[in-house]
């Protein structure tokens, strides 16, 4: 007896719909056919190029130019064109450094845990939220690269290398640490991305009319040919990259967190570090692909893919990660209170009325305040006050590492130490261009790479339910 | 030109997996279904077994563990030993973020490298990739079940009808 009789509805069994309150908003409006899918996302790529494309590319790259620029100058000068000094040894640079591989951490949420949740709206962001993760990765290790100083011996401290007294580096240091994070977040990242992209490139192949084309997508996409045999292969390799990707993505910020917490600093020596990093980097994510899917899908016609309700459940996970935030800034007060060391007190009053009192109010109400206007769905599905907020969760959390690098540093030990930073022009155009650098990947990402996964997306429609009328069942729905 | 399969069109994904378990059925073992996407229900359609995946994953992940704590245990503890703050010189705590990271580089590495095994790929030739009619569909919004005339079983009538019985609109014999 075939599978299909064993589950097939006797015809005389009429089945009623579920009431129209338990029927969710589909995931891709308007019943588009599966066809439709490839073809409208395919088309973005296929198609010239909006009229928008050039001139923001011509932008970015000169931004960009501009931050290589600044790191010709720092390299040739050295780290005094910035201005970071004793006391204050790390400043912007790291400030950068977090900032960016936070921001990364959104696409592996969406990518990894969401999967892992069946959390099916993710198939409609999941391919430009790893793009960005990927982009922001190639930032972030920008920073760390080039605050070293003489980065020509940066060799010696990155891999597992001898030095000349034939010292290997060592592994007691969470800095250390930190390079192997952030490091195998980065590969893992791009074979998760990579893998996903494979079918589709497969597609684009298929569909290509010139040869060039034809021949480059065809090279990458390794001779993809849709056989259900590869996908049982496949998919269960894309379980378990998600499966590791999600202990990964957690470890990595909890590391960042450690160049940190594991130091004697009070204002960093906090065993609170790791979730709050976490939450916070999840937080500025989800910010920064609210920033780039806003516009997105009203320029590229996505409004059927990423649809509201994906711009609203989005905004759910600010909201959830804004709270964690929040109260993980609660609880760093009181722990400073009542842990009764007056030193770590004064570090932490200091935060919030000592010369950077403008910097920890900034992060206070973008990181605190806005995210809880998204309590309203009618804030939620108004797309232009969404896209604001997203800008000041981005503007909030780069003040969030501000705050805690810089207002920890400026006081030293000793009151004769005590300094304040300020940044140089250097500092500035370097921060800037490395928009620049994010942009310019990003503009080339989803003008030759399909910017959304086809193959997912068409497998969480209801023409790709074998069980579904509109599958092909002849019996009956879901059962 | 050899013939490479027979290759049946199909529109849902439903008509599909009905056509994969009458052949299935009637014992063919070298055929395949192509689709745009991973249809659910096809693997037992096709009485595929479990992927092996996993083991390639499991064999990374051990050996990223012990290449981790070896080396850190080999370069700070026994080749070259420094003291740092009178920590001890080796101690499974200190050494477990790296060799946690490298447990899941080297696992995902296994499991996508297992999947490239398993599946045999990468290939830059392949006859259905020829075939017109099936590029537009494999990848776009058709369903195609191929057997190849390598079967054992396949016999150009019998199979032929086989699929026009599964209910394929098209039915068409690739060329290698």
């Amino acid at each position: 007896m075939s599978a299909a009789a064993e589950h097939s509805v006797p015809s005389s069994v009429k089945i009623a719909p579920p009431p129209a309150e338990l029927t969710r908003q589909p995931l891709v409006l308007h019943n588009r056919s599966i066809g439709w899918i490839s073809d409208h996302i395919a088309g973005i790529c296929e198609g010239p190029a909006p009229k928008w494309w050039l001139p923001t590319l011509i932008m970015s790259v000169s931004l960009m130019t501009m931050m290589f620029g600044c790191i010709a100058y720092l390299i040739a000068t050295g780290v005094g064109v910035w201005g970071l000094n004793q006391p204050v040894a790390w400043a912007w640079d790291i400030t950068n450094f977090v900032f960016w591989i936070g921001i990364g951490h959104a696409g592996t949420l969406i990518s990894a845990i969401l999967f892992l949740l069946r959390q099916k709206w993710r198939t409609s962001v999941n391919r430009a939220a790893e793009a960005m993760t990927l982009f922001a990765v190639a930032c972030a290790g920008v920073f760390p690269l080039i605050h070293v100083g003489r980065i020509w011996y940066a060799l010696w401290w990155l891999p597992p290398i001898p030095n000349n007294y034939d010292i290997w580096p060592q592994f007691r240091s969470p800095l250390l640490w930190d390079v192997f994070a952030v490091s195998t977040y980065g590969t893992v990242s791009l074979l998760f991305w990579y893998t996903g992209l494979i079918p589709d490139l497969a597609t684009m192949r298929d569909r290509a009319t010139g040869k060039i084309k034809k021949f480059l997508y065809g090279f990458f996409a390794f001779g993809w040919t849709g056989s259900n045999r590869h996908w049982s292969n496949y998919e269960k390799a894309y379980l378990l990259l998600a499966g590791l990707s999600t202990p990964l993505v957690l470890s990595v910020h909890s590391i960042v967190s450690f160049d940190f917490a594991v130091s004697q600093l009070p204002g960093w020596h906090t065993t609170i570090f790791p979730p709050y990093f976490v939450a916070g980097a999840v937080f500025s994510g989800f910010g920064m692909v609210l920033t780039l899917l806003i516009p997105l899908r009203t320029l590229c016609k996505l409004e059927d893919i990423v649809t509201v309700r994906h711009v609203e459940l989005m905004c759910k996970v600010i909201l959830a990660t804004g709270s964690i935030v929040g109260y993980a800034y609660g609880m760093e007060f009181f722990i400073a209170w009542y842990g009764g060391n007056p030193y770590e007190l004064a570090a932490f009053k200091n935060r919030a009325f000592g010369p950077y009192w403008w910097s920890y109010w900034w992060m206070i109400s973008c990181n605190v305040i806005c995210p809880h206007l998204f309590w309203f769905k009618k804030l939620r599905e108004n797309m232009v006050f969404v896209f604001i907020v997203s800008i000041f969760v981005n503007i909030g959390m780069w003040f969030e590492r501000f705050v805690i690098i810089v207002t920890s540093l400026h006081r030293d030990y000793l009151p004769s130490s005590w300094g304040y930073f300020r940044p140089t022009w250097v500092d500035v155009c370097t921060f800037v261009g490395s928009f620049g650098l994010f942009m310019t990947l990003f503009l080339l990402f989803m003008r030759y790479l399909p910017m959304i996964a086809i193959s997912e997306v068409k497998g969480v429609t209801p023409q790709a339910d074998a069980h579904h009328p509109l599958g092909g069942a002849k019996h009956g729905g879901h059962h | 030109m050899n013939a490479y399969g027979l290759m049946a069109v199909f529109e849902t994904p439903a008509d599909a997996i009905h056509a994969a378990e009458q052949v299935r059925d009637a014992g063919y073992s070298k055929w395949d279904v192509h689709t745009p996407f991973p249809v659910h229900g096809m693997d037992a359609a096709m009485g595929l077994p479990n992927s092996k995946v996993g083991w390639f994953t499991f064999l990374g992940g051990v050996t990223g563990y012990t290449t981790g704590m070896t080396m850190i245990w080999w370069m700070n503890a026994y080749d070259y030993k420094i003291v740092i703050g009178g920590k001890p010189m080796f101690s499974p705590f200190f050494s477990f973020p790296v060799s946690y990271e490298l447990t899941i580089l080297l696992a995902s590495f296994g499991s996508l490298i297992g999947m490239f095994l398993l599946n045999r790929l990468p290939r830059l030739h392949h006859p259905l990739l020829k075939n017109r009619k099936f590029c537009a569909g494999a990848t776009h919004d058709k369903f195609i079940l191929v057997i190849e005339t390598a079967d054992p079983k396949f016999n150009d009538q019998e199979t032929r009808k086989l699929l026009v019985s599964a209910g394929s609109k098209h039915i068409e014999m690739v060329e290698d």
